[in-house]
């Protein structure tokens, strides 16, 4: 009886450390939406997702010119990271004991802990130097660099999540080796390695350290990604640094514009993974 | 993904590669090709230097029929199946020696077509696994990749494999379901047809009824029984009154090596050596 009593007491209190880890977690998360809301939702009208900025000292005025900069910005560097990303994976997931792929996971490891700005200052000194301005497309290839050793990670682990027998069968009816990996592994795949890209585009479209001397930041409207372009995150750093109320007010909401962009993608992953045909077990 | 059957009607058929030999249209009811369908003559086999896992074995599959590979855990009968079809090539390090010949044709030969060799010999394996596509994709994958029939003619051919399948009845109103939604003996049955869309020459079975319950696996018996008319049948089995239910001849495997290979009815009452009869009297394995 006295350990029935016993074990239930340490039952109860491993549950209730557990969920209190939960709720210390969940914390941060809930603070940020919650302050953000309350300091940017007010300010969130048609005239902030229309308008460019109005001029220093006047009130009002919008980010449209960070939000198409941070679509043409993002969009060019997934054109370029994610297929390198996805590709690579599925080299080194298909054919991993290759020296060529140990020494690529090694190097994409060490890219992942790349702090940001690290690969912001190269795309400085490989782009902007040489040309002797800032660019948009400076700033897609550093968000590009981020890119691919995060897409490939995933693409890599989700490959190695097919069950071997799945390829013994597409062998056994007489699919090539290089067909057998796209036609079966790569399709069974899909809806992760389109999660795995998402979130990586979520990740990156936040991102303002590589955007500083590469994209720059613009104070107008611009679709050439050979000049200089805004963008949401730079929107926020150069709002929120400024000495004027008015711009505070405009970087939270922005900042809350920002974060509802990159929640959008990150459900859009979950919504990408509840395919029909996904692998079970 | 059910688009695919609309997207494989509009690609053209590509002019056949001049270097990979084309499978020759095979003639609806042929007799009886003369000759073994299998043949092994010598063959040695192992996975990595040291002991042969398979050494001399040396027997000849008669065609039309099904020869039923039984033997204790570990005597070597999956690898030896699974050598006819080189499913081991994934494997670095594997050896081999001796003849292995399919239809006549050397299956280890520097020259062998591994993917061509692959279609005319098809395989069923220990567990179902079905691709995660629907059930009417999993029958049409390898026909349509090797171009046996002309687009148009491939609900055809997929309906005649379900049919032989035994399992046209039970999924002819759900094509377009995922094939991972059917019951263990029906993805079982799946992979029976999938296999049979090849048209293969010889069919190999690596104990396709261990994972199955007592009725799926009659069925799977009963199909199997059927299909001999049209089919050469290997099948590895654990079960031994399987391989009596089944099978016209048997192999018994032991140790990696052939013990004795005859007539079924033989092996079961009246075997020529020792080891034999007390395997399948069941005083080891």
């Amino acid at each position: 009886m006295n350990r029935r009593i016993w074990r239930r007491t340490r039952s109860g209190l491993m549950v209730g450390l557990v969920g209190l880890a939960v709720v210390l977690a969940l914390v941060p998360l809930g603070l940020i939406l919650g302050h953000l809301l309350v300091k940017g939702a007010g300010s969130l009208d048609w005239a902030f997702f229309t308008r460019g900025p109005a001029p220093t000292g006047v009130e009002g005025g919008g980010v449209v010119h960070a939000i198409v900069g941070t679509l043409i910005i993002v969009g060019v560097a997934s054109l370029m990271g994610l297929p390198v990303g996805i590709a690579a994976g599925i080299y080194c997931a298909e054919y991993p004991g290759t020296r060529l792929a140990t020494a690529t996971r090694f190097v994409a490891d060490v890219m992942n802990g790349t702090p940001s700005i690290v690969v912001g200052v190269f795309a400085w000194t490989w782009i902007v130097a040489p040309q002797k301005h800032f660019s948009a497309f400076a700033g897609s290839v550093a968000l590009a660099f981020l890119m691919v050793p995060m897409v490939l990670r995933t693409t890599e682990e989700m490959i190695k999540l097919v069950p071997h027998s799945l390829r013994e069968a597409a062998l056994a009816l007489g699919y090539p080796r290089w067909r057998t990996s796209l036609a079966v592994v790569v399709r069974t795949t899909l809806p992760g390695i389109v999660t795995g890209s998402l979130l990586a585009v979520a990740r990156i479209a936040g991102e303002t350290a590589p955007l500083l001397f590469t994209a720059l930041g613009s104070q107008f409207l611009s679709t050439r990604i050979d000049q200089p372009m805004a963008a949401l995150p730079l929107v926020v750093f150069n709002y929120a640094i400024g000495p004027f109320e008015e711009w505070h007010r405009l970087a939270w909401a922005t900042a809350l514009v920002l974060i509802l962009v990159v929640l959008v993608l990150s459900v859009a992953a979950r919504i990408a993974t509840r395919g029909r045909f996904t692998l079970r077990g | 993904m059910n688009g695919e059957g609309a997207l494989a009607a509009r690609r053209p058929l590509p002019a056949p590669d001049p270097t990979r030999p084309t499978l020759a249209p095979r003639p609806a009811a042929a007799a009886a090709p003369a000759g073994p369908a299998l043949e092994a003559v010598d063959f040695h086999f192992a996975y990595g230097p040291g002991d042969w896992t398979l050494a001399g074995i040396t027997l000849a599959v008669p065609p039309r029929a099904v020869t039923a590979i039984i033997g204790p855990s570990g005597c070597g009968k999956s690898t030896f199946l699974r050598a006819v079809n080189r499913m081991h090539d994934l494997m670095p390090g594997t050896r081999h020696a001796g003849e292995l010949r399919v239809a006549g044709r050397p299956v280890y030969a520097p020259g062998t077509d591994v993917v061509a060799l692959r279609q005319r010999v098809g395989m069923v394996f220990q567990r179902p696994n079905p691709f995660p596509k629907s059930v009417y994709d999993n029958v049409a994958y390898g026909p349509r990749l090797n171009r046996l029939v002309d687009t148009r003619d491939l609900p055809d051919l997929v309906e005649r494999c379900l049919r032989q399948a035994a399992l046209w009845d039970e999924v002819k109103d759900r094509l377009d379901a995922p094939a991972t939604g059917l019951s263990g003996g029906q993805q079982q049955r799946l992979c029976i047809a999938r296999a049979l869309g090849n048209q293969p020459d010889l069919l190999l079975m690596d104990e396709p009824c261990s994972a199955l319950d007592p009725i799926a696996t009659q069925r799977v018996e009963e199909l199997i029984f059927e299909l001999k008319q049209d089919y050469t049948i290997v099948i590895v089995t654990h079960n031994m009154q399987q391989a009596a239910r089944v099978s016209s001849r048997t192999a018994f495997f032991d140790l990696g090596r052939l013990v004795e290979y005859d007539e079924t009815g033989r092996i079961f009452t009246n075997p020529a050596h020792e080891r034999t009869e007390a395997y399948i009297t069941g005083r080891f394995g």
